[in-house]
């Protein structure tokens, strides 16, 4: 365990990507196999199911330093991460050069799952007490999720890259799909033969970074596809061996959560790999993401719910057809063998993601400016003669967003942030007018500097009216301008809407709390642009 | 009446007419130590131990000053005062404050480690203690100077085999006399901000003894920090007087650096929990071993250790102050230091 937390104080502390590199290039030098097929687990998002809960272990943890429980919450809201709280609060321990590797808790972990209360927390004390500051932190943050410690898994790639010395993109694909850390080998994990044999494998996907510059420097319009960018889920389709899998960017596999998809596989040829979006849509018109979000996770769909919010995929990648890989060839080539194949399926939950007619910027330009109405977030620019590519990168895809919606409002809640910003009051609520009195109606938590954040802290600590727990309660005075993607109808907020990945614009010292928008502007908007 | 009231200017002894540490100006301030928010300029005349008063100078100016020893007693209108070690900085001190039997101690910022430097802590009974609580959590647990050091030391090290030069945010007054005590132990030159550069000097002439170190100064060749130590104030991590000791490694050295978050939002390279101020259990240890019957909670974590204090049976309260911002100062002082750099 030693040689993680190590190594996971060097990612959490570095603020330069070579450094992280370096960091994770000599872990995988240095570690046993093990261990390592572990990491590359945990750094791409699979981690063993949680076997204990935060209650549990804050109770625990009590236990042994013996504090009461509000000083515990306190510390918490200081800290601003349980699993740290938790290592910072125990009493030091027996033995601190007595740790197992990191794959002895992992699989222990795994194998408690099912014992009693007793046992677990036997495991569990047993390891506190065996362990450093450092490893107990990295040990709670294991089984508490949440494993954010500033390394992507493109960074985790790349190091996997250097050291064992194959291209990154054939890695990517490699560690991606169905495997489980317990049950594979370093070797096996990483070698040719994995690939054929789990059938599964989706390939890694291509993203694109946001278009800052003017859109005349992509060049010749003709060189380039344009298509709307939907606000669904990015997801694959992949038939091979008569069976269907979907997964989404996140790497889940989506197969069995949309019964609209469970027939697709009769419609599809074999040997078949479609990138696009998984999106409601009526008519070949999106839905809202906020419907989307009532269909993830559940598992009883009622007749209602398909009919009202039915699950399509707008598919807009061919990836791989009759069991070759197509990502060298052109998105031309590409998009004309798509298009045959969709309109071949003359399935309801496949459509074609349309491609935009255009001759010149400036006809783009002013169709981008439609794209609300679409039910879209934008345009994709892709380059016409460009391969499909592995992760981020930049040149050949681009996306190009519409201006987000605005509207001003006073903050009225002031909670402390986690991570980086434990200690600082970095999350807020905020308000719009409604009469006399103020609506809350979103939260957000980004968008300002930290020299910002500093002083609206500052403002919070000086300016409390109330506290509920770690909330407090702020005096309405300062105005911000919150931007937002969208917006709908919600019968949860008091204000009767919700907004789409809400965020704090910037912070308009020019405008006082009689200048804020009121709720009866957020309904205007919610009347143009929440169908 | 009690023996000390909290008022808008300060803690205020009214039998014996003197404040302890004043916000604002007064005739007689008595000083527990010389970080800026303890020790404001424009009273007619202070009171401190003889190490504080070249501090005082320092950062107050000429002023009218009377320096007493440590336990010696002086009679300031009837109220018997005498100052003790209170182990935070450089001739910092509590202040004991006895009237007809009723004895008063305020701490002033202290710590239950000796350090080497500051005088060892000295619990002092009393009625009544004011105590501070800035790290009045129990998270807050130090770990000993010397493992610290070693850390401190291994980092520097490793910087220098990295080719980088290693860049320490310290206080100026305090902090960073304390990194100066394991420094020079790595062999390698030492540079310093001029803001630590003159609380260096002003400590040096008063004939307290510590380590010598070179001034960064404009003229001073960018190869002969390479690899080597550079000691700022803090704030100067994030101005671009930084910037001529690329490539360098950050390492703040403060108690807040406990908490990973912290180090993360400061953009350091490392963080090492080196405080002067006493840790949780050094707070609980301090207020139990003056056997007083009330206290009084000042700067930091007062509601917090107060209501602590009261559940196991110490009666506690909590009092607010002006104390607890010493980083402002520094701001300043970088500032300061940027223009002179940038015109010389």
């Amino acid at each position: 365990m030693r040689l993680f937390a190590d190594l996971v104080s060097t990612l959490g502390t570095s603020t330069k990507t070579n450094e992280k590199l370096q960091a994770l290039s000599d872990y995988f030098a240095t570690s046993n196999d093990k261990d390592k097929v572990w990491v590359i687990a945990i750094f791409s998002g699979r981690r063993p199911k949680r076997v204990v809960n935060s209650t549990q272990l804050w109770t625990w943890c009590n236990e042994l330093a013996k504090l009461p429980d509000w000083l515990f919450e306190e510390s918490y809201h200081v800290v601003g991460d349980l699993a740290e709280t938790i290592a910072l609060l125990l009493p030091e321990a027996a033995n601190t050069n007595a740790s197992f590797p990191l794959h002895h808790y992992l699989e222990t972990l795994i194998s408690i799952e099912k014992e009693n209360e007793m046992v677990r927390k036997n495991f569990i004390l047993d390891s506190w007490n065996s362990m450093t500051q450092t490893e107990r932190f990295v040990f709670n943050k294991l089984i508490t999720g949440n494993f954010r410690i500033g390394v992507s898994q493109k960074t985790m790639v790349n190091a996997l890259s250097k050291t064992v010395q194959l291209d990154a993109s054939v890695i990517a694909h490699r560690i991606s799909g169905n495997w489980d850390p317990a049950a594979t080998s370093f070797e096996s994990l990483l070698s040719e033969h994995a690939v054929s044999a789990d059938y599964s494998k989706p390939y890694p996907f291509y993203l694109a970074y946001a278009l800052e510059e003017d859109v005349h420097s992509l060049g010749a319009p003709d060189e380039w596809q344009a298509e709307w960018k939907w606000d669904g889920i990015r997801g694959q389709i992949i038939k091979r061996n008569d069976e269907l899998f979907v997964w989404s960017r996140g790497e889940e596999l989506m197969t069995e959560k949309f019964p609209e998809y469970h027939n697709l596989k009769d419609h599809l040829p074999d040997g078949l790999v479609l990138d696009g979006e998984i999106i409601p849509s009526q008519g070949g018109r999106p839905l809202p993401f906020s419907l989307l979000q009532t269909r993830i996770g559940r598992k009883n769909i009622t007749k209602k719910q398909l009919q009202e919010t039915p699950i399509t995929f707008f598919a807009y990648d061919l990836l791989e057809y009759e069991g070759n890989d197509m990502r060298e060839k052109s998105l031309a080539d590409r998009r004309e063998l798509l298009e045959n194949i969709v309109n071949e399926a003359k399935h309801p939950a496949l459509l074609l993601s349309p491609v935009i007619t255009f001759s010149t910027w400036e006809e783009l330009t002013a169709l981008r400016e439609k794209s609300r109405e679409m039910g879209s977030e934008g345009i994709m620019l892709k380059r016409k003669n460009s391969a499909y590519q592995v992760g981020r990168k930049r040149g050949d895809w681009w996306k190009w967003k519409i201006d987000p919606l605005v509207i001003d409002a006073v903050m009225i809640y002031a909670q402390k942030g986690h991570g980086r910003r434990s200690n600082l009051y970095t999350d807020y609520t905020f308000a719009v007018r409604d009469g006399e009195n103020l609506v809350s109606f979103a939260k957000a938590y980004s968008g300002l500097t930290d020299k910002e954040f500093a002083q609206v802290d500052q403002f919070v600590k000086r300016n409390s009216l109330e506290k509920f727990g770690p909330v407090r309660t702020v005096k309405p005075e300062l105005v911000f301008e919150i931007a937002f993607e969208g917006i709908a109808a919600s019968n949860r907020h008091k204000s009767g809407v919700a907004l789409r990945f809400p965020r704090i614009n910037r912070w308009r010292q020019d405008k006082t709390v009689a200048e804020i928008n009121t709720l009866e502007d957020l309904k205007k908007m919610l009347e143009i642009y929440g169908k | 009446m009690p023996l000390i009231e909290f008022t808008d200017k300060g803690l205020y002894c009214r039998t014996g007419q003197f404040y302890i540490d004043p916000w604002k100006p007064v005739d007689k301030a008595i000083i527990t130590h010389a970080h800026s928010d303890h020790a404001r300029p424009g009273s007619k005349s202070y009171l401190c131990h003889t190490q504080c008063e070249p501090l005082l100078r320092l950062r107050l100016g000429d002023n009218r000053y009377q320096t007493v020893e440590w336990e010696e007693s002086v009679l300031i209108n009837g109220v018997a005062v005498s100052l003790h070690p209170a182990g935070h900085m450089i001739g910092s001190s509590q202040v004991r404050v006895e009237c007809n039997g009723e004895v008063w101690v305020i701490s002033g910022d202290y710590k239950i480690e000796d350090d080497g430097l500051s005088g060892k802590f000295e619990p002092v009974r009393c009625n009544t203690f004011v105590t501070e609580s800035t790290f009045g959590l129990p998270v807050y647990n130090w770990k000993p100077q010397h493992e610290i050091f070693q850390n401190i030391k291994d980092w520097v090290c490793k910087n220098k085999e990295a080719g980088k030069t290693s860049v320490f945010i310290a206080y100026s007054l305090g902090k960073a006399q304390r990194l100066l005590q394991c420094l020079p132990e790595t062999g390698l030159p030492i540079f310093v901000h001029g803001a630590i550069w003159n609380a260096h000097e002003a400590i040096t002439r008063s004939g307290f003894p510590l380590p010598a170190v070179n001034r960064v100064s404009y003229d001073t060749p960018k190869e002969s920090y390479l690899g080597n130590i550079v000691i700022a104030p803090s704030g100067a991590e994030a101005s671009p007087w930084i910037k001529k000791f690329v490539p360098y490694a950050v390492g703040i050295c403060s108690g807040w650096m406990q908490v990973r978050g912290n180090v993360r939002r400061r953009n350091a390279d490392a963080g090492f929990a080196l405080s002067d101020h006493a840790d949780w259990k050094g707070l609980l240890q301090a207020i139990k071993e003056t056997g007083a019957q009330k206290v009084f909670v000042t700067h930091g974590f007062q509601s917090v250790l107060a209501r602590y204090l009261n559940e196991t049976g110490i009666e506690a309260a909590e009092v607010k102050t002006e104390f607890g911002n010493e980083i402002e100062e520094n701001s300043e002082a970088i500032a300061k230091e940027q223009e002179q750099t940038n015109n010389q």
